[in-house]
């Protein structure tokens, strides 16, 4: 990938990430065999793979909602292991931020407020600068007229966008989307998906998006694909000779 | 947004407000609940007040009597009234109490008697041309006596003036032999005494048997007219402490060796009736207070497994376990304080309705009306610490709810 002499900083690093569940049942099963991946800061990257093969999953543990039963996963060069609930609560609030396929808004709020939501969790009371945040980020994903708008007043679309302005509002080095476009039509998943690649080149965020779009995914810089919970090829776009998964989908 | 307020305390509201129906309907509960408590209460406080305000309007605090006379409270009134006893000695020799000067002077001595009042009361006939009726002839000492029972406070016609040729008697004996102030009245004792007094005034003691039975004269007057020259049959006393009145009588007791009774011995049927009511009262409100508590709870345990999804977004985007937590524990506070404010409204209204509407067979009220502010502080405190102690197990679960397990529904 990084062909310059000078390759970006690591924003995600992940060594050995195994992931089971039901710990110790009978049924214990394990869904992530083992995943080394790292992300540097401006990757704009696609996770693709059949259902089941531990995406979501491996987005959890990369969000630090879930944490792995062994290996190493270090946010910013943070090894995140040893690190209470609380930090990592803290660190998922200003690292980390999350588009999911159901848009996900808080409906008892406006928009405006929605995308300052991050901010506001970190900071505990509201101000007039996250208040700024939030409306530029609505000007930026074209809703500005929308800002004091209860969210369910707005279109499928309309949400996915305020969605992504959300997960911009802390300026995290990562975010992660997980099918972000699942639930769009082709025309707003394409506006949501310019979206985000235009945060990605302005702001050099780092995302990682899964999809089982193959249009969108070739529109990336990396495709990483997972199957059985293992990557089972992980390269830049332009090296990609043929779709790496099967067709339909 | 408010900027003067915490997330946590925005989100509840923003909550509480968008379950519209779970909301309108756990504060309809609270409310309720909070106004039978309110009713209840002053209602109960005005009764009790009531009582203890005309017992001790014509009854001294503590009463000083010879050895063998017992004085008996008697229940009257009308039915269902709540109605004060009637301290009244029997008919029997009147018989004074020995070297009363000197026990006077020692209660006088002690701090926490505030006015100690020599009384020579018995019975006689009062007669007004054709009319008689017996009454209970009271002598006393103006200047003393008036701080004791405060009659002065209480009257209805004319001027409280006691020479040795005056009576003032109560509106309703006035009424039934017809005399009115400045007219003579004819007392005469079993003794075959007699006297003619001027009316100086009529008092109203809010009581119809006092107001019908007692007669008020000068010392002298009673004495002689009762033959019990330089006697007394009572020593009367106004204490600092209304409440502390029976363990004052007990150390009285001590001191001189005569009978003394409290206005609480005398009316320990009422005191054990408050009690029971009392008792009554404090199971009510712990039932209501549980059953608002449980309401509170099950409305929230609700909207906690509503809302799971979106905690686990709030937790996501880095909202921590104890902000997801207060949001919970501060709804069950709001549901709790809002619904006892409404509650307390509702009940002090029923309070001044039921105040204006029951009245006395008389006429007059039933109850004072006692709306304290303490009351409602005391109903805002404790259904807010309830709300809050109800939405503790909802506000833990939402808090340890599993963000994967709850964003994936
Ligand atoms: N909490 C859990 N307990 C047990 N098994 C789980 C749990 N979560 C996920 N799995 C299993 O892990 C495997 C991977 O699931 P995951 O959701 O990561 O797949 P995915 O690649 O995201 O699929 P899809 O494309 O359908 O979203 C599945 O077999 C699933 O049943
Ligand atoms: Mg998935």
């Amino acid at each position: 990938m990084a062909e310059g002499p000078l390759p970006a900083a690591p924003v995600l690093q992940l060594a050995g990430v195994r992931k089971a569940f039901n710990l110790g049942l009978p049924t214990e099963v394990e869904v992530l065999h083992g995943i080394d991946l790292t992300l540097r800061r401006g990757e704009f990257c696609a996770l693709i793979g059949p259902s089941g093969s531990g995406k979501s999953t491996l987005l959890n543990l990369i969000g630090l909602l879930d944490r792995p039963t062994a290996g190493q996963l270090l946010i910013e060069g943070q090894d995140t292991g040893a690190l209470e609930d609380a930090a990592l609560t803290q660190l998922r609030g200003r690292s980390i931020g999350f588009v999911f396929q159901h848009h996900h808004l808080i409906t008892a709020f406006t928009a405006a407020e929605n995308v300052m939501m991050p901010l506001l969790l970190d900071r505990g009371w509201p101000g007039e600068a996250m208040r700024r945040v939030a409306e530029s980020l609505l000007e930026r994903v074209g809703l500005a007229r929308w800002r004091d708008y209860p969210v369910n007043r707005l279109s499928g679309g309309q949400q996915q966008r305020v969605a992504i302005a959300r997960a911009l509002a802390m300026d995290p080095p990562l975010v992660l989307a997980d099918e972000p476009t699942g639930n769009l039509d082709t025309k707003s998943a394409d506006a949501a998906f310019d979206l985000m690649r235009e945060f990605n080149r302005s702001r050099g965020t780092t995302f990682l998006i899964v999809t089982h779009d193959p249009r969108l995914a070739r529109r990336c810089d990396r495709i990483i694909e997972v199957v059985d919970g293992r990557i089972l090829s992980d390269a830049p776009v332009a090296a990609l000779a043929a779709p790496a998964f099967p067709p339909a989908g | 947004m408010k900027r003067f307020l915490p997330f946590e305390l925005i989100a509840a509201l923003r909550f509480l407000r968008e379950g519209r129906m779970q909301t309108a309907f756990i504060l309809a509960g609270v409310t309720i609940g909070v106004a039978v408590i309110v009713f209840m209460s002053a209602l109960l406080a005005g009764l009790q007040a009531n009582f203890i305000k005309r017992v001790l309007t014509s009854q001294a605090h503590v009463m000083l009597l010879p050895p063998e006379e017992v004085a008996r409270p008697q229940r009257g009134g009308e039915p269902g009234v709540v109605e004060d006893a009637v301290v009244q000695r029997p008919a029997q020799r009147l018989r004074s109490i020995d070297q009363w000067q000197a026990i006077l002077g020692q209660l006088r001595e002690m701090p926490e008697v505030r006015i100690a009042s020599p009384v020579a009361a018995g019975s006689a006939l009062a007669v007004r041309g054709e009319a008689s009726r017996s009454v209970t002839v009271t002598g006393v000492e103006p200047e003393t006596y008036f701080q004791v029972v405060r009659l002065p406070d209480n009257i209805a016609a004319g001027t409280p003036r006691l020479t040795s040729q005056d009576i003032i008697i109560g509106t309703e004996l006035a009424r039934l032999v017809g005399v009115e102030v400045g007219d003579r009245l004819r007392l005469s004792a079993a003794s075959g005494r007699d006297a003619v007094l001027t009316v100086t005034a009529l008092f109203d003691l809010g009581n119809k048997q006092v107001n019908e039975r007692s007669v008020f004269v000068a010392l002298r007057t009673a004495q002689s007219l009762l033959g019990l020259e330089g006697g007394v049959t009572s020593l009367e006393i106004t204490v600092g402490d209304v409440w502390a009145a029976e363990v004052i009588a007990q150390a009285i007791r001590r001191l001189t060796g005569i009978r003394a009774d409290s206005w609480i011995s005398t009316n320990i049927q009422f005191f054990t009736a408050v009690n029971a009511q009392q008792m009554t009262n404090t199971l009510i409100r712990v039932f209501v207070g549980l059953s608002v508590a449980l309401g509170i709870a099950s409305v929230l345990v609700v909207s906690v497994v509503q809302r799971s999804r979106e905690i686990g977004i709030l937790r996501a985007m880095g909202a921590r376990r104890g902000q997801v937590m207060r949001i919970f524990l501060i709804q069950g506070g709001v549901l709790g304080l809002l619904g006892s404010l409404s509650g307390s409204l509702l009940g002090a209204g029923a309070v001044i309705a039921w105040h204006s509407l029951a009245r006395q067979a008389d006429g007059s009220e039933l109850f004072p009306l006692i709306l304290q502010a303490s009351l409602f502080l005391g109903a805002a405190v404790l259904a807010m610490l309830t709300g809050v102690l109800a939405a503790m197990a909802p506000a833990l679960r939402a808090a340890r709810l599993d963000p994967v397990v709850a964003i994936r529904g």
